[in-house]
């Protein structure tokens, strides 16, 4: 992190001017691209989303640190696209089926994508058959769910089982969340993992990749 | 202001420990308290029993009336446990609640047709969440239209303009203030509601959030709030605000609250 000190800081600030010309100068001086992105952005990320998780500070800080990282991001994907960019996995995520929210699963879309992964987002209101599908289109390493209500957290079993009958259900690690969820829950429905918020659903992404 | 008591939800540890032990006297505890502090009608919620749910709704309002002569409102986004729960309630309940969404309304519009009701109408359009005034506002007059339309009285329909927090996007406090002032300049006689709660989502100070928003809300002509009667502080803010805006003559309700102890700063 020492190299991109004042980049880390910038992002975890969500200071965007300051955090695009600290990127600019990283190019400039012909630095490496994926350690730019390594120990500038994502490292930043890495330490916005543990102080989430601590309370330390609160969501609209985080969106702004978000924020700031896709504004760099813009700067580094050209050179991004020709090199060979490592992602720490690919991560397919939506609402489930007959559930409308989107706050809280955007929030952790946004957070997985700032620590380095690759994600696919399907939306709201996704059919398990549309999970099932894209699954085998996009082979994702991790498949995440969000339900906000009792009534459409039921799509989450029903999803697996289309994964299930798929034929796909062990190629992919599943995680779930969202306000009427529990760890217990998970369990039950053979989930492989849950998180309570978006700071812990990129440890939790982490664990199950078997990452730091 | 219509206050609709919001403690008796299994989304509470306390409370979802009491219904599976169907421990009816702390149930109908929690019901008498928040009556006395001010509550018109008592939220009943079993949502985190997913496939029992149905059961539980049923056994709260039967254990709930059959010591107290309260109206509910019976907390649910499934037809069937409304359905059920509707059938057994006496008097006239409030149903939480009805939208736009295809597997809500349809299966719905018989139960809230089939007895006298309140009707909370939540402004979820078909396939989104509205972000703006104009689409809660466009959501709500379709919502309003409909039950209309079914011969429910335009008293008896609250529209609950959908709280987002503000926490993420700065202009969700002003988007559900304005579509309350809308509808209710829009819809005479017709009633808005809402919960405090998400406005403050992802935000330190909750409570103080939610306080304010309630005044504000008041303001823009809010006529009924989900919310905790028990807690003080809040009822304070609710008494202040209607007092200030001259809804309390001679001061009477605020005085009331304070000599009763309900009221606290």
């Amino acid at each position: 992190m020492s190299a991109f000190k004042s980049l880390s800081e910038a992002v975890i600030k969500g200071d965007a001017k300051a955090a695009v010309a600290e990127t600019q100068s990283a190019i400039d001086s012909a630095s490496n691209v994926q350690s730019i992105l390594d120990e500038g952005l994502i490292a930043a990320m890495d330490e916005v989303g543990d102080r989430f998780s601590k309370g330390q500070i609160f969501v609209p800080q985080m969106l702004r640190s978000a924020k700031t990282m896709q504004e760099c991001l813009k700067l580094l994907k050209p050179m991004l696209q020709e090199g060979n960019v490592t992602t720490k996995g690919k991560v397919l995520i939506g609402t489930v089926k007959g559930d409308l929210h989107d706050i809280g699963k955007n929030l952790v879309a946004m957070m997985i994508e700032g620590a380095g992964f690759t994600i696919t987002d399907l939306g709201v209101d996704v059919p398990p058959e549309k999970f099932a599908q894209k699954v085998q289109e996009i082979e994702p390493d991790i498949v995440a769910m969000s339900a906000l209500l009792s009534t459409t957290m039921t799509a989450m079993p029903l999803t697996i089982e289309a994964l299930e009958q798929a034929g796909v259900r062990d190629k992919v690690k599943i995680m779930i969340g969202g306000a009427p969820v529990t760890a217990e829950y998970a369990r039950k429905i053979n989930a492989d993992s849950y998180a309570s918020d978006a700071g812990s659903a990129v440890s939790k992404a982490k664990e199950l990749l078997g990452i730091d | 202001m219509i206050i609709v008591g919001e403690k008796i939800n299994t989304s509470r540890k306390r409370i979802e420990q009491a219904v599976r032990e169907k421990d009816a006297a702390f149930i109908i505890k929690a019901a008498q308290e928040q009556a006395n502090a001010g509550a018109h009608y008592i939220d009943v919620n079993a949502g985190t029993f997913a496939e029992q749910e149905t059961e539980y709704l049923c056994w709260l309002v039967e254990t709930i009336q059959g010591e107290l002569d309260l109206p509910l409102s019976l907390d649910s986004p499934d037809p069937q446990a409304l359905s059920a729960a509707i059938k057994l309630h006496k008097g006239v309940p409030m149903i939480n609640s009805i939208s736009l969404e295809p597997d809500r309304l349809q299966p719905l519009l018989p139960v809230v047709t089939s007895q006298p009701c309140h009707v909370i109408a939540l402004c979820m359009a078909e396939t989104s969440m509205p972000t703006t005034i104009e689409e809660r506002v466009a959501v709500g007059s379709k919502l309003i239209g409909t039950l209309t339309d079914q011969g429910i009285p335009m008293e008896n329909i609250y529209v609950d303009p959908l709280v987002q927090p503000v926490s993420v996007d700065t202009n969700m406090g002003i988007a559900t203030l304005g579509a309350i002032h809308r509808i209710m300049n829009d819809f005479p006689g017709v009633n808005t509601i809402c919960g405090l709660s998400n406005i403050s989502f992802g935000l330190p100070e909750r409570h103080l959030i939610n306080r304010h928003f309630l005044a504000l809300g008041i303001d823009h002509g809010l006529s009924a709030a989900i919310l905790d009667p028990t807690d003080k502080q809040l009822m304070a803010t609710l008494l202040t605000t209607e007092m200030l805006l001259g809804r309390d003559e001679y001061c009477e309700n605020f005085i009331d609250a304070y000599q009763e102890g309900r009221i606290a700063g």
